[in-house]
This record gives structure tokens, sequence and C-alpha cells, in this order.
């Protein structure tokens, strides 16, 4: 902990010292009797991913796409007449100290909004803080869904946005007609929830029981040995089968290298993961992965006018040529585009103007579509289903043929399927129970 | 089964070719234009179309369908194909150069999994009565795995031909296959067949003979007997695989924890960034591939071997400078030890983060050390199968460095008793720093195999870190042998835990049943005894 620290020490000491002074300043025109005004010409934002730890490998990417755009937005001129300010923290991949960090952006920087967060006990641990500040969070990663918060704007996938849509093109003739199903996960709340809705619907669907394996795997798991064969055994029973796989980052590369070496081709045994992108393949030799599948709502390779000016920006902005893009970047432009539209809307940066002013707010997503901020704070979002090139890239053999509105309480599951949320006058809730109508009536927290 | 439905069409067309070239003139004017499918947005059109051009006998199918696997095969806005060559572009439909083309008109065929199986098929299937024997056991096993009746007659006119003893012996499984899927055959061929089966005895025999129930009275009989004697294999050659898994495991912790048996259990300092040695070693494996790859691309496969001795030299220098620089300092103060040592594994981390990016780095597995092979009823994978090769190589090494050199000589004294060797004109801070270079760069060897397996990533070292301690303690500290002991114990317990309690459930079982040894007897399984001890 201690070095961790010392990393982040000198910027956001310094901060610190400004903020201090700053809060010392304030206090004292407070007790001078005078308004506390908006002495700042600059509107800050709030930048929270890890930039140390085991969640950096994913998360500096979208500190640096924010970067981007702020820089962007301010070269057109800024917003509301003012300059956008980045403030940047780093919570180290430690879920507490993204609270602590959180308090500090909102109480010490008075951030406008925050960009941040990756894993969902991250995300969970900073609620409190924003539901005590009325702060605006911009959470960009897809998530197993079951949550709406008034003060959370989840831009990136719910599970029928990218789960289900992958299972039902397995299913199709296009996809291999899949009869057998191996849910395999890392042991943590995404993929415990995501497969038992996946199981929940594979079920409806009239998949038996005993079609379906599931297994589960701690994270870094890296001695895949004995479950990749007994995925090739659970596969030789005569009916085509496919993995479904929300294995973490880390463990993803051992797996793959496992099922190479056990001889598993992806016209076998097709493997659709939902936590893979071009970022992870970086780190495999994907020639033996050719034909492995991803479901996302976004792929470099897209073409789209749109995609193409923002990876050529991409590339410019961080003077590498080569550095790839991925679908949670996209969701951040979209997250960041949707707030600066809003607060013009809103005429202010004040957050309860601005949480109003964000629902059906539409913006162009990098697909080439436009993507919608429903009244659940989820937004709209194409299904894509790439298949893994030899290059590390997808080539898209699949999507939707419109947008997706989430699900963010799943209709198959016992606990949500009751629930919906409109964060709309005059219900503003969100977990309305249909059945009981009641607001809060259940939910998973 | 609709690509070996595929393979099946390619095949009868194939020997029709070779019997009747008289046929290849009739296909061709029959077939309008088998090409037009290949146009097609659906994949499902695609990939029957292949199957079409495939036994179209058109002289260029060879090439449009290398061209698809290649990804090279493009579709103008006219519907004409073109096929990409390294300079130029070439028109599929009638192999002549094309000139003038608009890159930018050009969109590719497009290519999923059936179409991929297709391609595969529309290959594969030629090659029964290909030239080379591999390629002809590899066509032998497709058909194996279709057990389609229609494939009989092939495979009774290429066996006549067959001479090679080896796919003689897949052809007849392969017949066996399709004849017991099928009604046709007498009891007694479908006896014999049985046998087959039996005695090829993998997963898929034993699938088939499971769906033996609707046949006469004696064959089911005969199927329900070789199940159950599969079954009775199958669970020995279980118990060896289970082995095998345990042991491969087990040299995976064994070559992470031999570093960590030297600093740690020979010099007692806890060295929590051990770890970091290993991943230096890790992204030593990575730097060497990359010059190789630009320097001398010829030698690509062999640069994982250069990499041993490089990854012992940079960790084991890294490792005398930490010695030199930082631990000398600690010495008998165990708790500052370990959280400098921790501090500087974050140093490590984020350094090596800075330099290389936060992102995995990609190393390569070389050809030889890719894919299994099948030894009875057990699968082998060969990246495995060289790392406890490596790690037996490894421990036998640093055993005979201890044992029968004067650096092992001296390091034995000054661990056994300090003043007496220094008494005796041993500099002993010069054998404390190299004793802990050596312990760093077997752990830089250790790298090397792990980037075989897993992530290079700047936090590769901290997953090991925990398991390494938990072999060296429980081993005995001090005792190389009780590391070896201790590691192949664990992966071989781990690795049957694992399917019964689940590989989460499994880790925390083991780890508990650790710390109620520990509790029993604290210096481990081989605990060193002598006098040195006592101090």
């Amino acid at each position: 902990m201690a070095a961790s620290c010392s990393t982040s020490t000198r910027p956001s000491f310094a901060r610190w010292l400004r903020g201090t002074a700053l809060a010392v300043a304030t206090t004292a025109l407070t007790l001078g009797a005078f308004a506390p005004a908006q002495a700042a010409d600059t509107i800050k934002v709030g930048i929270l991913h890890s930039l140390s730890g085991t969640m950096a490998i994913s998360e500096t990417t979208l500190k640096d796409v924010m970067l981007m755009l702020i820089e962007q937005q301010n070269k057109k001129g800024g917003l509301l007449g003012k300059k956008l300010e980045a403030v940047v923290v780093d919570p180290a991949s430690n879920w507490p100290l993204f609270a602590e960090k959180a308090k500090e952006l909102i109480n010490v920087d008075h951030v406008a909004a925050v960009f941040g967060c990756w894993t969902s006990v991250s995300r969970k641990s900073v609620l409190p803080v924003f539901k005590e500040t009325n702060n605006i969070l911009f959470y960009p990663v897809q998530y197993e869904g079951e949550e709406s918060e008034k003060n959370v704007f989840y831009t990136g996938a719910a599970p029928n946005q990218q789960a289900i849509p992958a299972v039902d093109y397995l299913m199709s003739k296009d996809g291999g007609s899949v009869k057998r199903w191996v849910l395999a996960g890392t042991d943590y709340v995404y993929p415990r929830t995501t497969n038992k809705i996946l199981e929940a619907y594979l079920k409806a669907k009239g998949v038996a029981a005993d079609d379906i394996m599931i297994n589960y795997t701690p994270f870094g798991h890296s001695d895949w040995q004995n479950i990749v064969a007994d995925i090739k055994k659970f596969g030789s029973a005569g009916k085509k089968t496919a993995v479904v796989s929300t294995i973490n980052g880390d463990a993803n590369v051992p797996f793959y290298k496992e099922l190479g070496n056990q001889g598993i081709k992806a016209t076998d045994i097709p493997v659709v993961a939902f936590s893979v992108g071009e970022e992870e393949l970086a780190g495999i030799d994907t020639k033996p992965l050719v034909g492995h599948l991803a479901a996302w709502n976004y792929f470099e390779s897209v073409k789209s006018p749109i995609n193409t000016a923002f990876i050529n920006e991409w590339h410019e902005f961080t003077k590498k040529p080569k550095r790839t893009t991925n679908d949670p970047m996209e969701a951040a432009y979209i997250g960041f585009n949707m707030w600066i539209k809003a607060v013009q809307k809103a005429g202010t940066t004040d957050q309860t103007k601005v949480i109003d002013a964000m629902i059906g707010v539409a913006v162009p997503n990098l697909t080439g579509g436009l993507s919608t901020m429903m009244p659940n704070h989820h937004i709209t979002k194409p299904v894509l289903i790439g298949e893994v090139k030899a290059d590390g890239q997808f080539n898209v053999v699949w999507s939707t043929p419109g947008t997706v509105v989430a699900n963010e309480w799943s209709p198959y599951l016992e606990g949500s399927k009751d629930l919906i949320a409109d964060w709309r006058a005059p219900m503003s809730c969100g977990n309305f129970n249909v059945k009981s109508g009641k607001c809060g009536g259940s939910a998973s927290n | 089964m609709t690509a070996l439905r595929h393979i099946l069409a390619v095949l009868l067309l194939a020997l029709a070719l070779i019997s009747a070239p008289a046929f290849e003139a009739r296909a061709d004017d029959d077939a309008a234009d088998p090409f037009a499918g290949l146009t097609s947005q659906s994949f499902d059109d695609v990939a029957q179309a292949l199957t079409a051009l495939a036994v179209s006998g058109n002289k260029q199918a060879g090439p449009t369908v290398t061209a698809l696997q290649n990804e090279a095969l493009f579709v103008t806005p006219d519907m004409a194909l073109l096929i990409k060559t390294d300079d130029s572009y070439v028109n599929a439909r009638t192999g002549e150069k094309v000139a003038d083309v608009n890159e930018d008109d050009l969109s590719p065929v497009r290519v999923n999994n059936a179409v991929r199986a297709a391609i595969e098929a529309a290959k594969g299937g030629l090659d029964l009565v290909s030239t080379d024997v591999a390629a002809r056991a590899h066509a032998a096993e497709q058909l194996f795995a279709s057990h389609d009746a229609a494939a009989l007659p092939l495979l009774a006119t290429a066996l006549i031909a067959e001479k090679d003893a080896g796919v003689r012996a897949i052809m007849l499984q392969a017949q066996a296959a399709a004849l017991l899927s099928s009604d046709t055959g007498t009891e007694a061929e479908q006896l014999a067949a049985i046998a087959t089966l039996r005695a090829r005895g993998d997963i898929e025999s034993k699938a088939l003979l499971g769906s033996l129930h609707d046949k006469s009275p004696a064959v089911a009989a005969a199927a329900a007997a070789a199940i159950s004697s599969l079954n009775q294999l199958e669970q020995i050659w279980g118990v060896a695989q289970g082995v095998f898994y345990g042991v491969s495991l087990g040299s995976v912790l064994l070559l992470a924890a031999a570093g960590l048996a030297i600093t740690f259990g020979v010099m007692g300092v806890i060295n929590m960034a051990h770890g970091e040695m290993v991943m230096l070693g890790a992204y030593t494996t990575y730097t060497v591939q990359s010059v190789i790859a630009s320097v001398a691309p010829q030698w690509a496969g062999l640069s994982i071997l250069l990499s041993v001795p490089l990854a012992f030299l940079v960790s084991g220098l890294v490792g005398v400078l930490i010695e030199r620089c930082m631990i000398r300092f600690l010495y008998g103060r165990p708790l500052e030890t370990l959280l400098a040592t921790w501090g500087l594994s974050l140093v490590l981390q984020q350094a090596i983060r800075s330099i290389f990016g936060s992102s995995n780095r990609d190393v390569l597995t070389p050809a030889w050390m890719a894919g299994a092979t099948r030894l009875g009823g057990l699968t082998i994978t060969y990246n495995r199968l060289y790392i406890i090769i490596f790690a037996v190589i490894v421990i036998a090494a640093l055993m005979a460095v201890l044992r029968y050199t004067a650096l092992g000589l001296r390091m034995r004294a000054v661990t056994q008793n300090r003043r007496m060797a220094a008494a005796m004109g041993i500099r002993t801070p010069w054998i404390d720093a190299l004793t802990f270079g050596l312990g760093s760069g077997v752990a830089g060897m250790a790298g090397v195999a792990l980037s075989q397996i897993d992530n290079v990533s700047p936090n590769l070292g901290q997953s090991y870190i925990i398991d390494s301690f938990m072999v060296v303690v429980f081993g005995g500290v001090g005792n190389l042998w009780g590391t070896v002991v201790s590691a192949m114990t664990l992966g071989i317990v781990n690795k049957f835990l694992e399917p019964f309690a689940g590989a989460v459930l499994g880790k925390i079982v083991v780890l508990v049943a650790l710390i109620l040894f520990i509790q029993r007897k604290p210096r481990g399984m081989f605990p060193l005894k002598g006098r040195a001890v006592e101090q």
C-alpha cells in the first residue's frame, strides 16, 4: 500500500494542497457572509481510473481517451464558454481507495462529473459517495446489470446487450446451431450473475440441464489443463458445443493457450468471450485462435467514417500509430459526449439539472448509429459478434439490425423480473416493482 | 456434420475424377457458375458454393479455396472475384491478371466458422488419395469423426491402395464407425467393428458404442461389454492423466519456488520481490524474441533456448544488485526485509510497466513446443512436457552447483557457520551476494518457462509469490529435496481435488490443509537437522 500511494503522491499531494487552500479560502468567505461564488473559470472533470496495480492494464487506456476527449472539447471552445480541466487520480486497483479518491474529487476538487471505474466492485464502492454528494458517475464498462442508480449513467452493455445476442447467434444456423453449452467464468459477481441469466435463458429456449456445464475458476487462474480436457470431453457427445466465456482478463491468455495446445479449434468448439477485446488479444499469439468469438458493441475493425476519424485522432493523441481501440473506449466516448450535450441542454453543470437533462440525449456512436440515454440510465447500443482474425483484430460476422435497449433488471431472474427503472418524475425510481406497485419492492441490493 | 458431408462429396468426386477423366468435362458443362455463390452475403451460401466449387472439377477451384483460406479473395461491385497476390490481383474465375483495380471498391469474401469448416473440408476431402501420409491419416480421422455410411465405398477403395500400416488402421476404424452407424453389414461384421472401436478406445469411440441400443441383442450386448471395459480403462488412464496434470503443475510450482528455496530457504531472506525476478525473466524472453525477430527471423524458434541463459544473467545481476544495495543492510531484521523487498517489488512492477507498457506482451510458442500427443489414453501437451523436463534439468543443475562446485561449498559453509567460514578466509559478503544472485537467476529461468503458459505482464510475479512461499515452507526451509517433494505433492493434490471440489474450493482446501500441517510440523516436511539450525 505504502509504495502504491507513493507512486501517486506527487500530483495528488499538490492538488491536495491546492484543494485545502481553496477549502480554507471558501470557508473564510462563507464566514465573512459572502456567497460561495464559483470562482473557478474552468469546469473540472474527474477521471477515476486505476493507473497502477492489476487493473492498470485496462484502465490506463480509458484515462488516456478521456484526456483526449477533453482536449478536443477545449479545442472546440470548451463548454458553456469555459475550458474543461481534467483532474486525474489513481485509485491503484484498490477498491476502498476508489471511494476515498471519489470523495477527494468531489469535495476537494469540486468536479462537475466523474468518469471512471472498471470492475463492478469498484463501482459499488463509490456508489455511496455519489449518492451522498449527488454527483454524477459515468461508468463505461459492460457489466452484470441488476442495478440502476440516480447518480450513475451506465454507458457499457447490460447482459441483454452482449451475452444474450451472442448466444442467439451461436444457436442460429450461421453460428453453427449449438446445442450444448459450457459456461466458464472467473469466480466473481459479473460472471456469476451473467451465467445465472444465461442458464435461465438457455433453459427457456429448451436446452436440457444435462447440456449445460458451468465452471468457475479463481482470478488469474493459470493451470487450465483438466478444465480444457473436461470441455473437450463434454463437447464430444455428438452435439455441437460452444463455450461462453466470462473469464476475466488475466486468466484468458493461459486459457486460450491451453485450448490451442489441446487442439481445440474454433470450428470444433467455438469460444465466445465477453471480456476479451483488442487490448487483451495484444498479449496472445492469435493464429491458433482464429474463429473464436467475442461479443461487444464496438470493434476497432468496424468500418464507418466516424470510427476511422476516432482511430486517427487516437493515434495522433497517443503518438502510437498502432495503439488499439476497444469497446469501453467507445462507451467512454459516448458518455462524455452525452454529458456535454446534457450540460449544454441544462445550461449549467449543476448535477441535479444535468441528471434530468441526460435522459433522452442522443449522440452518435462509433459504429455509425445513434445511442440514446434511456430513463433507466442505460443507453441503447448495437450488438456485434466478431471472430478473431490472425492479426488480433475482429471480423464482424453478425450484428443486430438496430440498437438494443438495455434490460437493467433481467427478465430471466426471479428476483428482478418484476422490476423496472425510470428516473423521470414522477416515478424517479431505480427498482420499481410493477407487481406491488412500489419503489424498492425487492432488489439484489 | 454438414462439414463432413462436404468432405464426402469432395471425396466421391475425387475418386470419380481419378477413375473417369471424362467426367471432368461433363461437370464443367453442368455447373452454371460455380463461383456465383461466393459473392453472396450469406455465410451459408458461401459455404455451399465452396463445396460445390470443390467438386466442380474447375481448375481454378484450388487457388480460389486457398485464397479464401488466406482471406485474399475479394468481390468487385460488378460481382467479379479477385484473388489478391503479392503485387497484383488475379481473376479467380479465369486465373488471368487484372489491371487497374480500385482497392476501395473491393469487399472481402467474409469467412466465419461455418465457411472455415467448409474450406477445411474442401481441402481435406481430396487428401484421402493424397501422396502425403500425414494428409491421408488426417482425412481418415475426419471420416472416422463423421462415421457416415456413405463413406464406406470410398474407404473400401482407399484401403485397397493403402500401404502405410498406421493410415490403414485409421481407415479400418473409420470403416468400422461408418458400418456401425448404418444398418449395413452382417452381425459378424458388426461385432468385428465393435472390437475395432474397443481397441481404439477414445471418447468418440465410446460415444458411438453408446448409441447401439437398437441393434440386434448380440451386437448390443457386445457394445455394452465394450463400454464397461472402456470405462474401467478410462478410470485407470484418468488417474494417470491426473498424475500428469499434477506433475506438470508441480513442476511449474517447483520452478517458481526453486529460486526462493535458495534466497529464503538457504539464506533466510524473506524476499517479496522474488516474483518480480520471475517476471524479469519472462520479459527477457520477450526482449530476446523481439530482437531475434528483427535481426535473424529464421532463428525465431530457437529464441527461447537463448533466453534461458540470458534470463538467468539478467535476473541474477539484478539479484546481486539488490543484495549489495539493500538486503545486506537488513540481515537479521526479517520485518524490515519483508517491507523493503515488497516495496521493491512494486517499484520493479511499475518500472516494467513504464518501459514495456501495461498490456500483456506476446511471447510466441515455437512450433516444436505447440500441440499435443496421445500416449495410450493420455493427452500430453508438448509445452507442459518440456516444462517438466526443464524443471528437472534446473533442479539437477542447482543441486550439482551446491554440491560439486567451489561456490556451492562456500555457500553451504557460509549459511551453516558464517563466522567459521569467515575465519577460513571466505569472503562472506560476496558469497551472500552470489547466493542471492543464484536464487534470483533461477527465478529468472522460471520466468522463461512461465512465459509459455501464462501472461507476460507486470503482474506475472504476484500470482506466483504466495505459491512459492507455500512450497518452500511446506517442504522444509533450507532443503532443496523438500522443495521438490512439496511442489509435486501440492501439484498432484491440487489436480485431484479440482474435479471434485472445483478450482476455487480446491485451492482453499489445499491452503487450509497446509496451515493445519504447519501447525503440527512448523519446520515443514523435511526439516533441517544439526547444529546450524539451532542458532
